[in-house]
């Protein structure tokens, strides 16, 4: 089998890149990316969209076609549609299965570079699981790719991302009918003080100023401080039912876009056994790494918003400086220029994460997505309940591996990524453990569901065997 | 059909797919997911657990609600370009199973 020096799994802003940058510096490269164009969800499709959806997207994504050309120019393989569902350690580099429309494929890597980014937080309110409600990102992944539009929404729960994608969707000729924002006046005085801190992240800081300028003048309705959200409807979404000083109201719309910021899609670091922490900001696991985005395990680099949310523009200097690391190691660029080169991503990788304790403090997690009630469906795919996970934990389960063995929580096909945190948090107040302690669902290969036609096809290797 | 969505660029070459037997016309090359929702398609299955009704929910292959099945295979809409001849089902889930 061919091997390579580096292979990276994502095509977002930090695997771009890393790519980009490594292949720059004579290194083989193969980037593996499940979507038919690089961008990643921030930039998805930036490439083929056009300018009318460029007017509606607005500048900062239209920026990210540069590095999409930038990766495509380079020297590194881009495998497009590659869904990578195995990662092997060799004794030498590492062994990756990955499909394509055209079939099953492995490739070898010396070097490992995960950057699968971040994935909506889970949102356990009643009714998540009907037709019409979707994730914040979904809506605009739908508008990015597709240039589709809800036409009848309500954007519900907290996050810049919520302003956003209004006015986008204003831009598109669809304001939403409102957005109802779980964050309190309490929580945006708590966060002041923060803001200091975040000076040095002050050019995102004034972009997000601005746009909150921008939507006032879209005039869209928002409700702050609403608890109690609720999706009704038989069959599919018919509105959102939410509380605010102490009224219940109801809002009818066609689709709900939920959204309570972003995690770290950490399901290949997990399976391949890296060291994670609880990282109590931002209210989930991120992978241990160093300076560099090198994780526990040699050879393993982990950067962009998989390593820790940061956003789009934090994952580019991430990039350059897992690649300048990944060079030096690979013996093509010496330590003074390694060095020397590093100086001024760190510096704008610094600025922007500077940011997140005051997002992070504005913009909370809601009290009632972090202690679902006992009614409300936690695992979207067994269909197991809050109060089930209570249940078991009174009978004395402890850990999220466990409550698989009680009742399959975590064991669809979506394999625990939208429900993973909220068990650990059920668990973590049930037993008065420390999130730490409680951990996480323990993730094995494959990574994504895989047919027997496909694993058939595959001829054994010396890692499989 | 009445859709919740709308498409805002709808001057695309539609190829025939069919859905539960019925023939519609779909953009070629659009996202499948995204296309069904324009297309007015508002539910894609029933859950095997309880046969509750579910739509695609992440649009980025992670939550796998888009489940349908392509030509008998289970497969992510959200994950599928859209081509000409496309037999698409949707799962029934729990008591509509064989067997």
């Amino acid at each position: 089998m061919q091997m390579v020096d580096l292979a990276v799994i994502g095509a977002g802003p930090a695997g771009m890149t890393a790519a980009t940058m490594a292949a720059g510096a004579g290194l083989s490269v193969v980037v593996l990316d499940e979507q038919p164009a690089p961008g990643g969800q921030i930039y998805r499709a930036v490439a083929s969209g056009g300018t009318a959806r460029a007017d509606i997207l607005g500048k900062d994504y239209v920026e990210g076609a540069v590095l999409v050309q930038g990766l495509l120019a380079s020297t590194a393989r881009h495998e497009r549609g590659a869904v990578v569902w195995d990662i092997a350690p060799l004794d030498e580099g590492f062994e990756i299965t990955f499909s394509q429309e055209s079939g099953p494929s492995r490739v070898a890597a010396r070097r490992l570079v995960l950057a699968t980014g971040a994935l909506e937080r889970p949102i356990p309110v009643p009714g998540w699981t009907l037709p019409g409600v979707m994730t914040a990102g979904a809506g605009q992944i739908l508008l990015k790719a597709s240039g589709v539009v809800a036409g009848s929404a309500v954007l519900a729960g907290s996050g810049p991302l919520l302003y956003l994608l209004a006015i986008q969707m204003s831009r598109a000729g669809a304001p939403p009918l409102a957005i109802v924002e779980t964050q309190s006046w309490r929580d945006q005085l708590r966060a002041t003080p923060r803001v200091l801190g975040a000076l040095r992240g002050w050019r995102t800081l004034f972009k997000g100023f601005g746009l909150l300028a921008e939507l006032r003048g879209h005039a869209i309705r928002r409700i702050t401080g609403a608890r109690n959200l609720a999706i009704i409807g038989t069959g599919r979404a018919e509105g959102l039912q939410f509380t605010t000083k102490g009224r219940t109201q109801q809002i009818s719309c066609d689709t709900v876009l939920l959204h309570q910021g972003v995690v770290p899609n950490t399901q290949a670091s997990r399976a391949l056994g890296l060291e994670h922490d609880w990282h109590h900001g931002q209210r989930a696991f991120v992978p241990r790494t160093d300076i560099w985005g090198e994780s526990t395990h040699r050879g393993i680099f982990v950067i962009g918003d998989g390593a820790g949310i940061a956003g789009a523009k934090a994952a580019v200097p991430a990039g350059e400086l897992a690649a300048l690391q990944i060079a030096h190691q690979a013996g093509a660029l010496d330590k003074a220029t390694r060095d020397k080169k590093a100086g001024a991503p760190r510096k704008r990788l610094e600025a922007e994460r500077s940011l997140r304790p005051f997002l992070e403090a504005a913009y909370p997690v809601a009290a009632q997505v972090l202690a679902p009630a006992d009614t409300t469906m936690v695992c979207r795919c067994e269909e197991v309940t809050a109060g089930e996970v209570r249940k078991w934990a009174a009978l004395g389960c402890k850990g999220p591996n466990q409550t698989k063995a009680f009742g399959r929580v975590g064991m669809g096909p979506c394999q625990g990524r939208y429900c993973g945190l909220t068990v650990t948090e059920i668990l973590a107040r049930s037993h008065d453990m420390p999130h730490s302690a409680v951990g996480s669902y323990r993730i094995r290969m494959p990574l994504k569901p895989v047919t027997l036609g496909e694993l058939a096809l595959l001829e054994p290797t010396d890692a499989a065997e | 059909m009445n859709s919740a969505f709308r498409d805002l660029t709808p001057a695309q070459q539609l190829v025939p797919v069919t859905l539960d037997g019925d023939e519609l016309m779909l953009p070629d090359g659009a996202n499948l997911a995204a296309a069904l929702l324009a297309y007015g398609v508002g539910v894609f299955r029933g859950t095997p657990v309880s046969g509750a009704p579910r739509a695609p929910y992440c649009m980025m292959g992670a939550c796998f609600d888009c489940l349908i099945e392509l030509h008998g295979v289970t497969r992510q809409a959200c994950m599928t370009q859209v081509q000409a001849g496309l037999v698409i089902t949707k799962p029934k889930g729990r008591d509509h199973a064989d067997g």
